[in-house]
């Protein structure tokens, strides 16, 4: 039995939402996230981050597959979860997540991706044979026209696409607050703040991770990193960040000031068993200092390697601390009796179903699906096809080459 | 024992044994004596407990545990006993404590302070009209029964525990065994064949006592009329179903 302190009803001795839960949260925010940063190029046509463009796009995919998976790894009887499509209970948050989650993999990102690489498949189902051709016939579902009205057309409806997938990204990520935000049982959580901070902290830790990635693909593909455009990433970091951080201070500022029922509670526990999670990790080294880092990259004029590290440790420590966020809102949340009375603590296995084994598995999980949907489907082919830049209408396209 | 009172308490114990003989047959057969043709829409069931007759004897756990298979690990409740101790110069901080949810009854005050305010409270699920684990539960596996139960279909339950979360009152738990939400289920299996809840039944004391608001014969009229009664947690307007007379304001 874990060690308990003060009063807890009976029931509550066991904390029923793991890491696992933890890194869902932390999962979809990366797919919004990035899925926003991808439509600032589309939508806002912000011609900087163009080479971040499709990374951003096969980011939000690997994580959004393997979203599910630590939800379904955690439930009772996951052989069961199937219901939820077929007798949803629609007063539920819950609910609504296959739902939501459907609509943004199929309806959103995978048309959107199709739309964008079609012309590349199509192309390379062209140039090949035998087995590897058939494979591109199935996945350009037997398309072959990539005449430029054609493309042109591609690019209206994956317009439309990402202008229809911006408010799905801020939906799927916003309606994850929200399992967490209506539950009012929970002081820590019932807030109508939580699904608008933790859309923002999505944004934040999505822009993050592209940025990373991006960085990480150059220095592997040896391409030279694009400075303009990594200036222009952190730069949309730092903004949404300073979003991020004055939200959830408003969400501090006013629990403190109202100091209801529960904030004796609350506070105790933030300064004893989350301070190291909640003060240290999540607000000095998640978000302090990363924003303080970004800050100088705006103010000083670094030179690009000096810049190129600032971002890259900005962006680690901005991951941590968004991570960190989730832990305290999931953990955070249990550890509190409802009646005010006690606290409990935590306590992870390792390789346990709902241990630090398989959330590590599956954090790991989405980064190997990235690099072979990198492989899969080069995000700066064209570079190498000089031959198209010359067509007509593939000026769209082929502007994606930095 | 003199031949005169063995005489009597024979005599007394072949009595008896007539109608137990009769009442025999249906514990047997596993069913009430009175089984009407169960109309859920003609009740809806509601809990009394008096604070004041409470003696924190645990007798309603153990009953309960007993009769709803409840598993044994000291964490796992449909009810359980609370006791407050209230320091009269800080009776917003009450100590409470609960050991084992009361199963084995209370131990001793170690230093009896005599100025404090000492008394126990059984809880369970209370049935919310408007309760929060039904609302949340994604697939539907916690409902409300037309007579006013919330009741948890195992077999579609995926464990996901959401309605744990929801409940404010701490009255879910998970069964280890089946990996699926569980709680008080106002013993429906007996209430429905015109019994009582075991916890009722083996009260001592009667602090518990089940009540069904749709019966116009139901002492609760006339117990809610007169007396100054309570719920848990009103302010988070779930509309419970169990009635508490004389409840202390730091009871959370
Ligand atoms: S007391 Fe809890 S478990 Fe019972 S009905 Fe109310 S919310 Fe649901
Ligand atoms: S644990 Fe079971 S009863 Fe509870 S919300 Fe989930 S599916 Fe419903």
């Amino acid at each position: 039995m874990p060690p308990v302190e003060g009063f807890l009803y009976p029931n509550e001795i066991e904390l029923q939402w793991s890491v696992l839960i933890v890194l869902y949260p932390f999962i979809t925010g990366l797919v919004a996230g990035a899925f926003i940063l991808a439509s600032l190029e589309r939508v806002f046509n912000v011609q900087a981050v163009k080479p971040t463009y499709r990374i951003a796009l096969l980011t939000a995919l690997a994580f959004l597959l393997v979203a599910p998976l630590p939800l379904q790894l955690h439930l009772g009887h996951p052989e069961r979860s199937f219901e939820m499509y077929l007798t949803p209970h629609t007063t539920s948050a819950m609910a609504m997540f296959g739902f939501v989650y459907l609509w943004y993999l199929m309806a959103v990102l995978v048309v959107e991706i199709w739309l964008d690489y079609r012309k590349d498949l199509v192309l390379r189902r062209r140039a090949s044979t035998g087995l590897r051709r058939w494979f591109y016939t199935v996945v350009t579902l037997g398309s072959d026209n990539i005449s430029p009205a054609s493309l042109r057309l591609d690019h209206r409806v994956g317009y439309i696409v990402t202008v229809i997938g911006i408010p799905s990204a801020f939906l799927l990520h916003g309606y994850v607050g929200f399992i967490f935000g209506s539950i009012k049982a929970n002081p820590w959580w019932s807030t109508p703040m939580m699904p608008i901070v933790f859309l923002f902290s999505a944004i934040v830790s999505g822009i993050a991770a592209v940025m990373l990635v991006y960085m990480a693909y150059a220095r592997l593909q040896k391409v030279p990193i694009d400075m303009p455009c990594l200036d222009t990433v952190a730069r949309y970091l730092f903004y949404a960040f300073l979003i991020d951080f004055s939200l959830e201070m408003l969400d501090l500022v006013h629990r403190i000031y109202e100091s209801d029922e529960s904030f004796k509670t609350l506070d105790f526990m933030v300064k004893t068993r989350l301070f190291t999670s909640q003060i240290v990790l999540q607000i000095i080294l998640g978000t302090i200092v990363p924003l303080a880092l970004l800050a100088a990259a705006q103010l000083v004029r670094f030179r690009a390697p000096a810049r190129r590290a600032l971002y890259a440790s900005a962006g680690v420590l901005t991951l941590i601390g968004i991570f960190a966020m989730r832990w305290n809102v999931v953990i955070g949340g249990q550890l509190f009796s409802k009646s005010y009375l006690g606290y409990t603590t935590y306590k992870m296995g390792f390789a346990t179903r709902e241990g630090m084994l398989p959330a590590i598995l599956l954090m790991i999980l989405p980064v190997a699906i990235l690099a072979v949907l990198l492989w899969l489907l080069p995000p700066w082919r064209e570079e190498r096809e000089p031959a198209h830049a010359a067509q007509p209408g593939g000026a769209a396209v082929g502007a994606r080459v930095f | 024992m003199d031949r005169r009172t063995f005489l009597l308490q024979s005599g007394k114990l072949l009595v008896l044994s007539a109608p137990a003989a009769i009442a025999w047959e249906h514990v047997l057969a596993g069913e009430p004596q009175a089984a009407p043709n169960y109309q859920a829409s003609d009740h809806w069931w509601a809990m009394i407990v008096e604070i004041e007759k409470c003696i924190g004897c645990g007798s309603c756990v153990r009953a309960c545990k007993a009769e709803n298979d409840v598993p044994d690990e000291p964490y796992f409740f449909r009810t359980w006993v609370e006791r407050y101790r209230i320091n009269p110069e800080d009776p917003e901080h009450p100590i409470v404590d609960s050991p084992n949810g009361g199963f084995d009854g209370f131990p001793p005050v170690p230093d009896e302070q005599g100025a404090w305010k000492s008394f126990f409270v059984p809880k369970l699920c209370n049935h919310c009209v408007d309760s929060p684990c039904e609302q949340v539960c994604p697939v539907g596996a916690t409902f409300r029964s037309p007579d006013g139960v919330v009741l948890v279909d195992a077999d579609y339950c995926v464990g996901c525990r959401y309605c744990v979360q929801a409940c404010p009152y701490g009255c879910r738990f998970i069964d280890p065994r089946t990996h699926t939400a569980d709680k008080c289920t106002l013993c429906y299996h007996r209430i429905s064949k015109g019994l009582t809840t075991a916890c009722c039944e083996t009260c001592p004391t009667s602090a518990r006592r089940l009540a069904d608001l749709k019966n116009p014969a139901d002492p609760i009229h006339e117990f809610l009329r007169t007396n100054k009664v309570q719920v848990l947690k009103p302010q988070m307007a779930t509309r419970p179903k169990v009635y508490y007379n004389d409840l202390d304001g730091s009871v959370r």
